[in-house]
């Protein structure tokens, strides 16, 4: 999980336009989440270990590539979102690319994001 | 494709009772459930949603427009009501979790514009819920 700061707003729009689609997530200050992060990994089973993959080596690279990236983080000034409106459907797009493109130990499946108790959203690699 | 699911509760009670049974069939295959008085649940609703991104907007389907569908089409209709007696779908049909699935996406499907229904699925009790994904 992690703690994050965002805020929803689209140059390409003018500010009536941002105001009528974000809402209240368009507030200039920003709001924040606790963000739950669920990643999903698939393989066989090794035969010596029992596992699919070293639980261990997938927590320690998601901490280090993405907890410690977003973590107590406002999520507008981070590279991935100066072009791109940081919701969470593009926040699961973002974190997938780096979990495809650094985990080597096990197939990611999908990376799920809870935004709040009540919403949550899920990314599976196709576009 | 992302998939969106949003989470609703609501609470409503019902009874389960197949009139082309005999009494003695009703009790046997509904037990406590065929008590005509009825008994109640808080139901966890989730909508799952499946689209592309928006380019522009960053969001696979405005989430407010969204909750609005959910509480016209069946929040409105099923909270805090008793489902056999004041649920049109269920004067002809068992109000079963499977049942209670399948009218709800019956009900939302057509309403969603921007973005496709993935599935649905609803929680009688935290440890018992349906999935229903749209197939006939």
């Amino acid at each position: 999980m992690f703690s994050a700061s965002h805020r929803l707003h689209s140059d390409e729009m003018s500010a009536e336009q941002n105001q009528a689609v974000y809402g209240k997530c368009n507030n200039p200050h920003g709001h924040g989440h606790n963000y739950a992060v669920e990643i999903t990994v698939s393989g066989p089973v090794d035969e010596s270990t029992g596992m699919v993959c070293n639980l261990v080596d997938l927590d320690g690279f998601v901490h280090q590539h993405v907890l410690e990236r977003y973590d107590h983080q406002n999520l507008n000034v981070i590279q991935e979102f100066a072009e791109n409106v940081p919701t969470t459907e593009n926040l699961c797009i973002a974190i997938y690319k780096i979990v495809q493109r650094g985990f080597r130990l096990a197939h990611l499946e999908r990376v799920r994001i809870e935004e709040t108790m009540m919403n949550a959203f899920e990314y599976r690699g196709d576009l | 494709m992302v998939y969106l699911t949003r989470k609703a509760e609501f609470s409503a009670s019902h009874y389960y009772h197949n009139p082309a049974f005999t009494p003695d069939e009703n009790v046997r295959i509904f037990g406590k459930c065929n008590n005509p008085n009825g008994h109640g649940h808080n139901y966890t609703l989730e909508v799952t949603v499946k689209g592309a991104v928006d380019p522009k907007s960053g969001f696979v389907v405005d989430l407010k427009q969204l909750k609005e569908i959910m509480n016209r089409e069946v929040l409105d209709a099923m909270d805090h009501r008793f489902l056999n007696k004041e649920v049109a779908e269920f004067s002809k049909r068992i109000p079963t979790t499977e049942n209670l699935a399948i009218v709800i996406w019956q009900r939302l499907s057509p309403k969603l514009k921007a973005a496709q229904l993935h599935r649905v699925r609803v929680y009688e009790t935290p440890d018992l819920f349906v999935d229903f994904y749209g197939e006939a």
